[in-house]
């Protein structure tokens, strides 16, 4: 029996807050276990499967995570290869769901990145003792500095514009617009985005993700249990991961982990572009989504310029990319990819409003964690309405 | 006001990026060829990445590079950045193949372009260590 088709997303929990200085990281994880556990009609005993990673967890943290739910279950995977962590414990869990190892898996993420006034973006370089990073450490290579190097690349080889990048940010944010629990609500212009101060050239403030707290948690469990609970089951039909780094000197920057993540999803999927419905993907920069559709072969190289224009990835466009906001707008908690697959499956159940896209059948899902010029993962998942 | 100058720290080593660390310190960029598949490698290993073979040379490069990709930093919350802002974060591609991060110095930052041609400029730190940097050629 195959992966494909036979386990799902049987509970999805965002949490409300973008705010939580009285909270813990803890804390807002055991909050959103309570909420996708609700939202899915099971009890915290049904759970024998944990799967989180977090900005601070470390060794043990996994198990310290248990003991805080007062939890103790039979598969333990604590996965941490940045914001497309989430996406990978989909997998994982299916995977270890479909072998027998666990039945029901938590997935959680929490942060208070914003309240304890965590520069995600703009505070990376400058030391630390490690040998291996010494090649990079002198040089103050920022996060956003690691993706501006790729829009740099992508616009001396394809002439992509920063109105182009910017049409992207314009979406994101009309899209928050129709989302009550977006941080950010007031639409904007390409001008507003163009002229915004820059942070590391061609990117300007508004090309980059907000800090936000927040977290969120989900349940897979096989098909077949998904099918005896509360919701509409989202069923996993494929899946994949990839790594991309600097090999020993020159790899090509525009080849991101989304093109070999992207083509197992498909392959084990069995489907092509023009059934999937709508996209969620990690948007920490405008040039992260754009280079990625490319990567996922929605477009060809040097096409995503054009692509995104037009309205294409906006709700009512041919193919809605984040209907939420995205990390752009809506939230972004340091590590972002728990909320990809949520509002994935809240699309997937349909009945979101204004913000639905309308027979909404197939998402694929992508992550993207690291720092995409320089070392980074990708995780992707197709989801289809039971 | 003008950026300050970048203070770069000594890096941190170990047996198997010394050379390239004390190649610095001497002006020289120091990189690796394996011995048995004759591919050069960068950054510096124990051993080689695409044959696992452990029998490694070094070899001193030419220092002539075309810039790959680059962008000019306005904002790093880091002490050590921070006011160094704006400064040019780069990839360099060597004549020899691999490609470094650097910073581009000796030039205006909205002067730099990708294919520009550079060449390896240092800074030497404590133990007679070096920072590469690349400046117009
Ligand atoms: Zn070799």
């Amino acid at each position: 029996m195959s992966l494909s088709g036979n386990v799902a997303i049987a509970g999805a929990y965002e949490h409300p807050t973008r705010w939580a200085p009285d909270k813990s990281e803890s804390l807002i994880m055991a909050e959103c276990a309570r909420g996708a556990l609700e939202d899915a009609g099971l009890e915290l005993s049904d759970v024998d499967g944990l799967f989180a990673a977090s900005m601070s967890m470390g060794i043990m943290g996994v198990a310290n995570l248990a003991e805080y739910l007062n939890i103790k279950p039979r598969y333990l995977d604590g996965t941490n290869i940045g914001g497309s962590s989430f996406v990978a414990h989909v997998s994982h869990a299916a995977a270890a769901i479909h072998a027998g190892l666990c039945e029901v898996a938590l997935v959680l993420y929490g942060s208070t990145a914003a309240s304890n006034a965590m520069a995600i973006g703009t505070g990376l370089g400058g030391g630390g003792g490690d040998p291996e990073a010494a090649f990079i450490a002198p040089y103050g290579m920022t996060t956003v500095g690691s993706y501006a190097m790729v829009a740099q690349r992508h616009a001396h080889l394809y002439g992509t514009r920063p109105e182009q990048l910017a049409e992207i940010a314009v979406t994101m944010r009309r899209h928050a617009s129709l989302n009550p629990e977006a941080k950010m609500q007031k639409l904007i212009t390409v001008d507003d985005v163009l002229e915004s101060r820059i942070i590391s050239t061609p990117l300007h403030l508004l090309d980059c993700c907000i800090i936000s707290d927040g977290g969120g948690a989900l349940i897979v469990t096989s098909l077949e249990r998904a099918r005896d609970l509360a919701k509409t089951p989202v069923v996993l039909q494929g899946c994949g991961e990839a790594v991309c780094h600097q090999e020993i000197g020159a790899p090509d920057l525009l080849t991101i982990a989304a093109k070999q993540s992207g083509e197992q999803a498909f392959a084990m999927a069995g489907m092509s572009h023009d059934e999937v419905d709508l996209c969620t993907i990690y948007d920490s920069f405008t040039i992260t989504l754009l280079v990625t559709l490319e990567n996922l072969g929605f477009c060809k190289p040097g096409e995503g310029g054009a692509f995104v224009g037009g309205g294409r990835i906006g709700l009512g466009g041919a193919l809605p990319v984040n209907p939420d906001g995205g990390g752009l707008s809506s939230n972004h908690p340091g590590m972002r990819g728990i909320f990809l697959v949520i509002e994935a499956v809240r699309q997937l159940r349909g009945g979101l409003g204004p913000r639905q896209v309308e027979g909404a059948e197939v998402a694929l899902v992508h992550g993207t964690g690291g720092t995409l010029g320089s070392l980074h993962s990708g995780a992707t998942l197709l989801l289809s309405r039971d | 006001m003008s950026p300050k100058e970048i203070e770069y720290r000594t890096p941190s080593t170990n047996w198997q990026t010394l050379a390239f660390w004390e190649g610095c310190g001497r002006g020289e960029l120091v990189l690796q060829r394996c011995q048995d598949c004759g591919i050069v490698q960068h950054r510096p290993r124990g051993l080689c990445a695409s044959c696992l073979s452990s029998s490694l040379d070094h070899f001193v490069a030419s220092g002539r590079a075309k810039v790959h990709t680059f962008t000019i930093t306005h904002q790093n919350g880091m002490p050590a950045f921070r006011d160094a802002c704006p400064y040019v974060l780069a990839y360099v591609d060597l004549e020899e193949g691999p490609r470094l991060m650097t910073h581009i110095v000796g030039c205006a930052p909205e002067s730099v372009f990708i294919d520009m041609a550079v060449r390896a400029d240092f800074v030497i730190t404590d133990k007679d260590l070096g920072i590469p940097r690349f400046v117009p050629a």
